[in-house]
């Protein structure tokens, strides 16, 4: 009995802490656990999510467990995997162990797009953005490739130095010195259109209305811990660009 | 044309969006749809001269009803829509314009894009509460119906 209740918690954890890892609402987090709790005949289950750590605990016995969130990143198909798993096991057709398993491998078997279609992508985000915002159509295919160049950058730097916002900061000086050098060798004209597209796939605007949300949702601390985390990223980009004007402001 | 230029960039630009957060496959083509939605709404409001906390409310609550009406008919969470149909809409590029001029020195301009990006996130937040109020009131009304037959 006390163990299957141990291993109802960790389900219930895991699958929290996947949800919030890849930018779930905090109140969909909470309510997702509560009700594989509630489906696995523990009714009254406590739940407290924020954005760095989740607590769980039954109210029929004296446990609590606590998680740890990391990484916080965009990562949806994985939210769709776990919200898939958790009705599955709430129609009965996954047992509570199958349902454990199948979370810890959600991390494997969640299909991604490939990474040139990412970078492609991130492309594409760049210029269409560029041209909406008012941008010119010269700048169309500068705009494509340093925003590609960016994103790539960005993704190798984590990949291989473990310190927080070095990625974007990196990344974003590429982008300056590149948009300058393009404007300087007259391949585009308007170095501020070209980095305001580039930086789209980075810059953390997404994070910030979603804290604002979780805020005006009555989750504080989940609002201000990812609002936090937005402003630094924002920071990161900014600085890098900044940094790329003070050096060579003088030669575009 | 320009019109056209709009609905088909800020549809592509939506999906591209949708690899980069990684949304399932059966879902782009709606994603797109939504943000095509939300971006026109915003953009025709500007251009008719409401300000960007009106235009971002009004939008942000349409992209939120779409993403119902499809999280309803594909059953998937609403998250998947709403998220990837609001790049356009996010306040990204002012807030890293506002740490670009702090960091050159130019507090003034970096206040006026602390703001915007304040006006945006708060509007485009508050669009989506009504979202919710709206989803509440469908269940309400579905239950409603349910418990009457």
């Amino acid at each position: 009995m006390v163990e299957s209740k141990e291993l109802l918690l960790e389900t219930c954890l895991l699958a929290g802490k996947i949800m919030m890892e890849n930018g779930s609402e905090v109140y969909r987090v909470e309510d997702t656990m509560n009700r594989i709790a509630a489906n696995a005949g523990e009714a009254d289950s406590i739940s407290y999510v924020t954005a760095t750590g989740i607590f769980m605990g039954l109210r029929s016995s004296h446990y609590a467990q606590v998680e740890n969130v990391h990484d916080r990143v965009i990562n949806l198909e994985k939210i769709v995997a776990v919200n898939r798993l958790s009705r599955e096991y709430a129609a009965k057709s996954l047992s509570l162990i199958e349902l454990h398993h199948a979370l810890k491998a959600v991390n494997s078997t969640t299909p991604s797009f490939s990474f040139p279609l990412q970078v492609l992508s991130a492309g594409v985000v760049s210029s269409t953005l560029m041209i909406i915002f008012g941008g010119g159509w010269i700048d169309f295919l500068p705009t494509f490739l340093i925003g590609s160049i960016g994103f790539m950058i960005a993704i190798w730097v984590k990949k291989r130095i473990d310190i927080r916002f070095l990625d974007m900061f990196c990344a974003s000086l590429v982008i300056g010195s590149l948009s300058i050098l393009a404007v300087h060798f007259q391949v585009a004209v308007n170095v501020d259109n070209l980095i305001i597209g580039a930086v789209m796939p980075l810059v953390p605007g997404v994070a910030i209305t979603n804290s604002f949300r979780d805020i005006l949702a009555g989750h504080l601390i989940s609002g201000m811990a990812r609002g936090t985390e937005a402003i630094f990223t924002a920071a990161a980009i900014g600085v890098g660009i900044a940094t790329i004007f003070t050096l060579v402001g003088g030669i575009s | 044309m320009t019109i056209l230029i709009h609905i088909a960039f800020s549809f592509v630009s939506t999906v591209a969006f949708g690899v980069l957060t990684n949304i399932p496959k059966r879902a782009l083509i709606a994603t797109g749809a939504a943000g095509m939605i939300g971006w026109l709404i915003y953009w025709g409001l500007q251009q008719q001269g409401y300000g960007i906390g009106s235009a971002n409310f009004l939008a942000a609550f349409a992209v939120g009803c779409v993403s119902i009406f499809f999280s309803r008919r594909k059953k998937i969470p609403m998250i998947i829509f709403n998220i990837p149909s609001l790049v356009p809409l996010v306040p990204g590029g002012p807030a890293y314009k506002a740490v670009r001029e702090f960091a050159l020195g130019d507090n003034f301009v970096g206040l006026e894009n602390l703001m915007i990006v304040v006006i945006t996130a708060g509007a485009i937040a508050g669009g989506f509460m009504m979202t919710n109020v709206v989803e509440k009131s469908i269940m309400h009304w579905q239950m409603k119906r349910l418990f009457n037959k």
